[in-house]
């Protein structure tokens, strides 16, 4: 449970601290897969499957958000020519 | 004995890898940082009896998201480092301190929440969850859990068509 934690905290700093936004996705992953580490570990501790059944819907959503947000780095990237969040301020009010 | 071994040598390459996809400045080697990672998770999985879970992600996570970073890194060619010019009002160290206010939390929970005793997995009876990993899962994954099954089906199927639109030059 404790590495579980510690994953996600480090994936929420990564998300927090740096400013290119490929790396930003990959700490998100990194929390998606401290929530997996928690649901399996979970599915042991109680010898229950249906944790490992969520951890598997957890990574197909995975794959699906990964796919999106690369889509959308690349559009943004042809039109803008920076992966700097600092600089995607398209949608500010 | 030895599975508490494993699973700390485990912990710390899992969190030591991570520590370096989040620092490092190259963006391919945090890619393939990240790519030790996944595996090191999905030994883990295997300590703890999720072959099947273990399997998945190397395929999954290992062999298809990691390629399709590689790619976007690449297509992305970086002619200047986006951390190169920092913003004014971005103040790192507090996103670090909240980060370890809230590990603190979470760690507070788990040490003082009396979350009981847990149960020992090696004494109990049906141990089967690791002889016929496979099998059980694949049995609640078609029965009990066949309605979200079909849901991240079409998921994938809408996540899917909208990364080629969002990738196409113009429709």
């Amino acid at each position: 449970m404790l590495l579980s934690a510690a994953l996600f905290m480090i994936g929420v700093a990564g998300v927090l601290l740096r400013r290119n936004i490929i790396v930003i996705f990959m700490s998100i992953e990194l929390i998606l897969n401290a929530v997996n580490i928690n649901l399996v570990a979970f599915s042991y501790q109680l010898q229950n499957g249906v944790g490992q059944v969520f951890a598997i819907f957890v990574i197909a959503v995975a794959a699906a958000e990964a796919a999106v947000g690369l889509g959308i780095i690349l559009a943004f990237y042809r039109n803008k020519e920076t992966i700097n969040i600092d600089e995607m301020n398209l949608m500010r009010w | 004995m030895g599975n508490a071994i494993a699973f700390y040598v485990i912990s710390a390459l899992i969190l030591g890898f991570a520590m370096l996809v989040v620092t490092t400045k190259n963006t391919v080697h945090a890619v393939l940082f990240l790519v030790l990672n996944f595996l090191a998770v999905a030994a883990l999985y295997v300590l703890l009896t999720a072959q099947f879970l273990a399997a998945i992600q190397v395929l999954v996570y290992a062999g298809g998201i990691v390629v399709l970073y590689l790619f976007v890194v690449m297509l992305v060619n970086l002619k200047r480092p986006p951390e190169d010019h920092s913003a004014p009002q971005r103040r790192p160290w507090l996103g670090f301190a909240l980060a370890g206010v809230v590990l603190a939390q979470l760690g507070a929970i788990l040490v003082w929440g009396g979350a009981g005793d847990p149960v020992d997995p090696h004494t109990m009876q049906n141990s089967d969850l690791a002889l016929n990993n496979v099998e059980r899962i694949g049995m609640l994954l078609y029965t009990d859990y066949f309605i979200p099954f079909e849901v991240a089906s079409m998921l994938l199927l809408v996540a899917m068509v909208g990364a080629i639109i969002l990738a196409k030059r113009e429709l």
